[in-house]
């Protein structure tokens, strides 16, 4: 059964058309492997086995039949807490919801499972998906398979610590400011935030919703292509989302994935770990690592220019003033009203409906929350609109013209995804400003709605942790990062000769 | 505890007041503005509702193009600028009611803008200037259960009712009125019948105010007389009929004068309209501190209305308010006082509907503006929400005009309108009212009348008809007003000469 979890979803599906495995199988062995490991990664903030083997089943029953779903029909996955999933508990990370039940399912979910993927739970993250580092969970941090001593990047890092340790081969994440791929560059592991808009929000418990975007969470740039085309795609219910087709996704991928780069412009963003002033926090591992790529993109037959974005050194700025004010608005629904925790308030006779809301919400939100929240309110106040939600608005158009002009000069931009390898959990956690600059380098596509993937880099030398490298590439061009970053992947497991994870050390199961 | 009001000449003599009225127009789309839920009037609690009008995690808005469209039309009998590109925006605050804790809303790029309408008092044109039209969706309603007042101070415990979360509302805001003076009650009463019936035109809303579904709230501010400058107002809320928007804005006069001329200062506040005893009572404060921290809705792309849609849909306008009332005039045959008297009962599209349904528009006046009127006003209720329609009324009157019954006894069928007792025929025939036509009866009734006033039977047969109406009265009362006094004096003519 461990061969069946080290596969790809790409090869489980070939295995599963071929008739050499049955998704029964498939999702037990995953299942068998989530209560070996999980105990010491705690991915899983919940488990659905019985669910699962269920869905596998009738994803058998449809083979059998001569009628899959789908490609990938009867492929496991995991999905992040934050999308609601009729019938399994969703608490995006947060005592506030614990125990709530969605009387619905999202898009995104519902789609999984027309297409006859088995969902086998749901994967933790930091509370409402405002962190970095999965440590500003309520239900306690989630460990990097590479060290258990380490953050597995956030908010995502459920999902790509499940996918890392081989507990599921695709998972769903939500990517804000960078919650799929600084996850994915800490992990290892591929991850891809979409085009904003080219994947339906409905059903994803909003924490900035001109920002949040659904994506895969893969260990292969080909399955996430896969899961993308899956998933994407207008939906009716989300009037933000994009009505033009998806591009052909895995076409891209596997065009990319001969390694032959001849003639792409790749451009390398001076103000992201270039040489740009400011770049002081980048380690030098990961500057080493993203050198490697680029020589070897060249070396595949790209072109380099260096690109300057001026404006992405206001993005963070802008990030934390836009994420907060949405987020205080969307947050004003946990009022202990209608469901989710509710809290009477101590040494009040009698108390009032707002007693509860404040003793709840007291209560049922985290630190990292309620700083949010107060910063968003504040934000958002008259007198402090124009100065500051105004602004950052502002701000986002000239980030939006850096990348115009950006794209002009290159097909696809290229930076490392994170500033740093994985820290130590709780190296950062009482300095909120160190856990914010992590995601310095995937915050700009958030903020102008470009898509962009994380693709496994190689070790740094001094700690011997995954980096990540990002490509970005311009609206609805999503087949460009997944051509020029599956044409990565193959120049580097060439190079390593053999994928980053077959280097992860190899977890027992002893301590579950 | 009563407020001190000041009398209503000495508000006059001291003070202009400024008007500004905000109506609510709850829309009778099939649909929620932002969701497939149902909207009708009255189902169970909680059973019109879903994962988006109850606001719960992960749902997001989608807008009603039927709730854009009425918005649009609305606009344009405002004769309002309509916005090329405009947004939702969310208004932030707490309450139980608000399944998310914000309304959507629309804040400062409103849909409709800049418009008027000429509104008729006592024969004289006001023209009330429109600031905005704009869309929002309703909230949920409380119950609070327990407790003196029906209100959430006091209350054993509330409840609450989404199926009214997220119905589509549209949001009509006046510009000051100003120079009003002693019309302001008046004026604001016109203002909203007229905003009514233009609604009924349009047909995007049931209009009743009985129900909820134009809810008018009033401003209200005074400033000392003849300087053109604003005082501090207050905002009365629900105010849901007519006859009260006249009584609030008098009423606030009043107060307002009695605050000002003690020396205090008129504190801005919200303000609670009581139907039963014609007062106001001070609500929560409101200030201009009151932060809703308005942002656009980031889960909704800007509304930008196709200009060739909005060309057509001013074809689909109802026609000109002014120019209607000089039509329906010359159709009806009205005077002046007749058609003045009309409008000002805010009986016009009542009569209107009573004349489409058959009656005589002489007799459709008469019925609205007496006998209906009359009924309204003892039972302290608007004439349009007595309880009888239009198509009762020319029901009733085509029974008087096929001599079935009199007018005298048409008003025991109102009655029975009244009590739910069936259609008008159904009426007449359980309650035996029909007048009797069978001259048997009635001519021994008339032989008996005879014999019981020799004199008076004597002077008709020298001549003087006029006397016949002693006989009739006698006549009537014995058939105990169930005859056609129009046959009676016939058969006593026939009788005598």
């Amino acid at each position: 059964m461990t061969d069946l979890i080290r596969r790809t979803a790409a090869q489980l599906a070939d295995a599963l058309a071929a008739g050499e495995t049955t998704s029964v199988e498939i999702t037990q062995a995953h299942l068998d492997r989530i209560s070996a490991v999980d105990g010491s990664i705690h991915a899983f903030l919940h488990v659905d086995a019985e669910g699962a083997l269920e869905q596998a089943a009738a994803s058998d029953a449809r083979r059998a039949a001569g009628r899959p779903a789908s490609g990938l029909d009867g492929v496991p996955i995991a999905v992040k807490d934050i999308l609601a999933t009729e019938g399994l508990p969703t608490t995006c990370g947060s005592k506030m919801l614990e125990g709530w039940v969605p009387p619905y399912d999202a898009t995104v979910v519902a789609r999984l499972k027309a297409a006859g993927l088995p969902i086998l739970g749901k994967t933790n993250m930091d509370e409402f998906a405002m962190g970095s580092s999965t440590e500003h969970s309520a239900y306690g941090p989630t460990h990097n398979p590479w060290d258990l001593d380490r953050i597995p990047g956030g908010s995502g890092g459920g999902s790509a610590a499940a996918v890392a340790a081989f507990e599921a081969p695709l998972a769903l994440g939500t990517d804000t400011g960078g919650s799929i791929r600084q996850p994915g560059a800490v992990t290892g592991t591929v991850g891809v935030k979409p085009t904003y808009g080219s994947i339906s929000r409905y059903g994803l418990v909003a924490l900035a919703n001109s920002l949040d975007q659904v994506g895969p969470v893969t260990r292969t740039v080909l399955d996430s292509a896969l899961l993308h085309e899956l998933i994407g795609g207008h939906d009716p219910r989300d009037s933000t989302s994009i009505t033009q087709p998806v591009p052909d996704l895995t076409d891209a991928a596997r065009l990319g994935a001969t390694g032959d780069l001849t003639g792409v412009r790749i451009g390398v963003v001076k103000e992201l770990g270039g040489d740009a002033q400011g770049n002081e926090g980048w380690q030098d591992g990961v500057r080493q690592r993203f050198q490697e790529s680029v020589d070897l993109m060249v070396g595949a037959g790209a072109t380099v220019v260096e690109v300057s974005c001026p404006m992405f050194v206001h993005a963070l700025a802008a990030y934390y003033l836009i994420l907060p004010a949405e987020a205080s608005s969307n947050l004003a629904k946990f009022d202990a009203m209608r469901y989710g925790l509710r809290v009477l308030p101590e040494g009040i006779v009698d108390p009032s409906a707002e007693d509860v809301m404040r003793a709840s919400r007291d209560a049922g939100f985290g630190d990292e929350v309620k700083r949010r929240i107060i910063l968003g309110t504040y934000a958002l106040s008259s007198g402090y609109y124009d100065a500051y939600y105004g602004q950052a608005q502002k701000v986002r158009t000239l980030i939006s013209r850096d990348f115009d002009a950006a794209f002009q000069q290159a097909d696809v931009l290229l930076s490392p995804t994170a500033p740093t390898t994985a820290f130590k959990l709780g190296e950062k956690l009482d300095d909120p400003m160190a856990m914010y600059l992590n995601d310095l380098a995937t915050i700009p596509a958030n903020l102008s709605g470009v898509p962009g993937i994380s693709v496994p880099g190689g070790l740094a030398e001094e700690d011997g942790l995954p980096v990540g490298i990002q490509i970005l590439a311009p609206t609805m061009a999503d087949d460009r990062v997944y051509r020029v970053g599956a044409a990565l992947e193959t120049l580097l497991t060439d190079r390593w000769g053999g994928p980053l994870l077959d280097r992860a050390p190899v977890l027992n199961g002893a301590s579950s | 505890m009563s407020d001190t009001l000041v009398a209503w000449d000495d508000v006059l003599a001291s003070y202009d007041p400024a008007l500004g009225l905000e109506v609510h127009v709850e829309l009778n789309t099939h649909t929620k503005m932002f969701c497939g839920c149902p909207t009708e009037f009255g189902a169970e609690p909680n059973t019109q509702v879903c994962p988006v009008c109850l606001g719960l995690p992960g749902a997001m808005p989608v807008v009603n193009r039927k709730a854009v469209e009425s918005a649009i039309r609305i606009g344009l009998a405002l004769n309002c600028e309509i916005a090329a590109w405009c947004r939702f925006a969310r208004k932030n605050y707490f309450y139980p009611d608000m399944p998310k804790n914000f309304q959507t809303s629309q804040y400062d790029e409103p849909i409709a803008f800049e418009g008027y309408m000429d509104v008729m008092v006592e024969g004289e044109i006001h023209r009330v200037a429109i600031e905005r039209a704009h869309m929002e969706e309703d909230t949920g309603k409380s119950l609070h259960v327990g407790g003196a007042t029906g209100r959430i101070h006091g209350a054993d415990y509330s409840l609450v009712d989404y199926n009214r979360a997220g119905i589509p509302l549209i949001e009509i805001v006046t510009k000051p009125i100003m120079g009003s003076r002693e019309k302001a009650p008046l004026i604001a009463k016109a203002y909203v019948a007229q905003l009514r019936e233009l609604i009924v035109a349009l047909g995007v809303s049931d209009a009743r105010m009985d129900q909820g579904s134009i809810r008018a709230d009033v401003n209200l501010s005074l400033a000392p007389a003849g300087t053109g400058s604003l005082g501090t107002r207050t905002e009365t809320k629900n105010v849901n009929s007519l006859r009260s928007v006249e009584r609030a804005v008098r009423y606030e006069m009043q107060r307002h004068a009695a605050v000002l001329n003690s020396g205090q200062p008129i504190f801005q506040e919200t303000r609670h309209w009581h139907e039963d005893t014609g007062v106001t009572t001070s609500g929560r404060e409101k200030s201009d501190a009151d932060d809703y921290r308005y942002f656009p809705e980031p889960d909704l792309v800007p509304v930008a209305p196709d200009r060739a849609w909005v060309e057509e849909l001013s074809g689909t306008l109802p026609e000109n308010p002014r120019e209607k009332l000089e039509r329906l005039q010359a159709d009806w045959g009205f005077s002046d006082l007749e058609m003045r008297d009309t409008v000002g009962a805010g009986a016009l599209g009542l009569v209107e509907e009573t004349i489409a349904a058959g009656a005589a528009p002489q007799a459709a006046r008469k019925w609205w503006l007496s006998e209906m009127a009359r009924r309204a006003n003892d039972s302290g209720v608007d004439i349009a929400e007595l309880g009888v329609s239009p198509a009762q009324v020319a029901a009733v009157q085509s029974l008087v005009d096929a001599g079935t019954i009199n007018d005298k006894l048409a008003r025991q069928v109102f009655d029975g309108l009244l009590a739910g007792e069936g259609t008008p025929e159904e009426i007449v025939a359980a309650r035996g009212l029909a007048v009797v036509s069978d001259d048997g009866a009635l001519g021994a009734a008339v032989d008996n009348a005879i014999a019981a006033n020799p004199d008076v039977a004597d002077k008709i047969r020298d001549g003087k008809l006029a006397a016949a109406g002693a006989l009739i009265g006698v006549v009537m009362k014995e058939m105990r007003g169930q005859a056609d006094a129009g046959r009676v004096r016939e058969l006593i003519v026939e009788k005598l000469t």
